[in-house]
């Protein structure tokens, strides 16, 4: 019992059901499961983020160009969309994420191959990406009615009562628990933010690791572009603008350590549904939206002290865990 | 942020003065300065004229201020995302002063120690629970301006008085604007204190290597802490300018601009990483983002496509002295 409280998304978990306690007494409803199904498919997009943001950090690496990517990528969708209705929508996807993916190798082609760090490389791609799409679309935005109905239709489709974009997040997910955990790439990226010269020792390619892990944060981002746009049905240059520092926002709320090599798939999950709920609460227990950016920047304020009292005391030696068991 | 740097290149024979001032990151800036004037002037017949160039001023002299302090604070390893936030926090603060029907000096002292105080906030956080800043000024940017956002909600606040205007819209001698003067004022103030004093020298340790400089007795979290403060101020005096010159305040104001001064100082060779720079690139690096910004807009190329520019001259001005180095780095081992 003793070692299950020591993880830190136990406690958010706690913070979260006591949150959904707190709505609940003001607004009865909040708590029934279709609303939480509700506020998970609202959450899903900021979740896969979250997940692609992840891996960038752990390797002591920041990714603030992932909104910009959406937006170009959802742009790149949506005007295939519309010129070409026959495209069926699997295919779109697997355009999105090769979009992504490209975006996102650009990046970790200018970490690796240059050892730009990655803060700088960013910045500069976060503005190009969006010029970009200004670019490509010379202003114009996609509406819903230039949209196929199948664009729209297919992350609102339900399956065994759980709408597609739920579904999508799920599988997300899994994969990044299946990398993060069963993989010779997962345990790279954490040993590389806890120690990258211990890890060059150990015979991992730092360079070619941080390339990948900006791929994978594209991909992420990329795939995000369609669910965002076939979502909100609007392309236009400023979808998901300023974005990126939610994304991080919802890693730092997750226990993800900025400094690298601390942080979980769960944790990354939690730290945008906590988002999510307070963003999805605000409004049925009657608190001005204009409120949320100033909780959401108290919560990552007292998250990000809390955080550190933990690392403080647990030091960062991620074998631990194995030792013990 | 917390990239490894590369090991140093240890050269046999140190460069003689005349060569490194040659290949200096400021002789790089200056030389892309002059591109891109000699572009300007020859892609428009407009470019040339003392009002213009005065008007171009306006387009960075606001960021610029900010800048300066920025780059102490970048030098000393540590950075402030939250000072745009500042920027609308104080400026709503000097909104609700106007309500209250508070006159120009009261409004100039407000929007000044608000930002004090939101650097101190940020530096308290920092320095006295030891939290990395990137995170802090993450949150404290969604604090103020959410608070702004709290305050004014989608209304916004006008009926500044009109001797306020003076600050970002009063020029001091001819075409000479207010908002240059200070800026200049404030450069030369920053370089004595950077590369003048003993302060200045603590900021480079403290980048250098924190622990060492902790040992030899600079007090490093104070340092930080002051330079906290600096950036506050400086957001500070910049939310003063942008009000005046605006004339109203919204939430939503200065919007985006952190990234922006961030750029400035990095493209004015400060090293992300801490430990290197000087005022005089910052100040450079900001002329080429006004004369970039301006001599688009002079062709009529839209905001957003001029990023792409800046973008592109932040990557390429950062990758070219490494690819530089490593091809010379080649070509004698």
């Amino acid at each position: 019992m003793k070692a299950f409280l020591k993880y830190r998304e136990v406690w958010l978990l706690a913070a979260i059901v006591v949150l959904i306690g707190l709505i609940s007494m003001r607004f009865p409803g909040f708590a029934n499961p279709a609303n939480l199904r509700q506020v998970f498919n609202d959450t899903s997009i900021l979740m896969i983020l979250a997940l692609g943001q992840m891996v960038v950090i752990l390797t002591r690496s920041i990714d603030l160009s992932m909104a910009s990517n959406l937006c170009f990528t959802g742009m790149v969708v949506a005007m295939l969309n519309a010129a070409h209705p026959a495209i069926p929508i699997p295919l779109l996807i697997v355009v999105a994420l090769l979009v992504g993916l490209v975006l996102g190798a650009i990046n970790g082609l200018l970490v690796w191959r240059l050892n730009i760090p990655s803060i700088v490389v960013t910045l500069g791609t976060l503005t190009i990406y969006r010029g970009a799409t200004f670019v490509i679309s010379g202003g114009a935005w996609v509406n819903a009615d230039q949209m196929s109905p199948d664009f729209i239709g297919l992350q609102r489709a339900a399956f065994l009562g759980i709408p597609v974009l739920s579904w999508i997040a799920i599988l997300v997910i899994a994969l990044f628990f299946l990398l993060m955990t069963r993989t010779a790439l997962g345990r790279s990226i954490y040993a590389i933010g806890v120690n990258p010269t211990a890890s060059i020792y150990a015979g991992i390619d730092v360079g070619r690791t941080k390339f990948i892990v900006f791929c994978i944060s594209g991909m992420a981002a990329g795939l995000c572009g369609y669910l965002w746009i076939s979502r909100y049905v609007i392309a236009s240059v400023e979808v998901a603008n300023g974005y990126e520092l939610n994304i991080i926002a919802a890693c730092v709320i997750g226990g993800i350590s900025i400094a690298g090599g601390i942080g979980s798939v769960g944790g990354a999950v939690l730290g945008a549904l906590f988002l999510g709920i307070i963003s999805n609460a605000l409004p049925v227990i009657n608190i001005s939206p204009f409120w949320q950016m100033a909780i959401s920047g108290s919560a990552i304020i007292l998250a990000v002290v809390l955080n550190a009292r933990g690392e403080r005391r647990q030091g960062r030696i991620i074998l631990k865990k194995a030792e013990a068991a | 942020m917390t990239d490894t740097p590369a090991p140093r290149h240890i050269p046999d024979r140190l460069d003689t003065p005349l060569n490194s001032a040659i290949f200096s990151w400021e002789a790089l800036l200056v030389a892309v300065a002059v591109a891109i004037f000699a572009v300007n002037s020859f892609a428009s017949p407009y470019f040339l004229d003392a009002w213009s160039l005065s008007d171009l001023t306006f387009n960075f002299t606001e960021k610029a201020l900010i800048a300066l302090a920025m780059a102490l604070l970048i030098i000393s390893g540590e950075i402030d995302l939250s000072v745009a936030a500042i920027i609308a926090l104080a400026s709503t603060m000097m909104g609700m002063a106007v309500q209250a029907g508070a006159g120009t000096p009261v409004l100039v002292a407000i929007g000044i120690l608000v930002g004090l105080g939101c650097g101190a906030f940020n530096g308290l956080l920092v320095t006295r629970l030891g939290l990395p800043s990137i995170v802090v000024t993450i949150g404290t940017m969604s604090l103020f301006r959410g608070i702004a956002f709290i305050v004014l909600g989608d209304q916004a606040y006008k009926g500044y008085p009109s001797s306020f205007a003076f600050f970002g819209q009063g020029y001091v001698w001819w075409v000479v604007s207010f908002e240059l003067t200070l800026f200049l004022v404030a450069a030369v103030i920053y370089w004595f204190l950077l590369h003048r004093t003993s302060f200045g020298r603590r900021v480079f340790a403290i980048g250098n290597n924190p622990v060492a400089a902790q040992f030899s007795g600079v007090r490093v979290g104070r340092i930080k802490f002051i330079l906290f403060c600096l950036t506050g101020l400086m957001a500070g005096i910049a939310s003063v300018l942008i009000t005046s010159r605006l004339g109203s305040t919204r939430p939503s104001i200065a919007q985006g601009y952190e990234l922006e001064v961030i750029t400035m100082v990095v493209l004015g060779g400060v090293s992300i990483l801490g430990g290197a720079g000087s005022i005089l690139g910052v100040v450079l690096a900001a002329f080429i983002m006004g004369l970039v910004t301006f001599g688009l807009g002079l062709l009529n190329v839209p905001g957003i496509v001029m990023s792409i520019f800046i973008g592109l001259l932040l990557i390429i001005v950062i990758a070219l002295p490494i690819v530089w180095r490593r091809v010379r780095r080649e070509r004698f081992t």
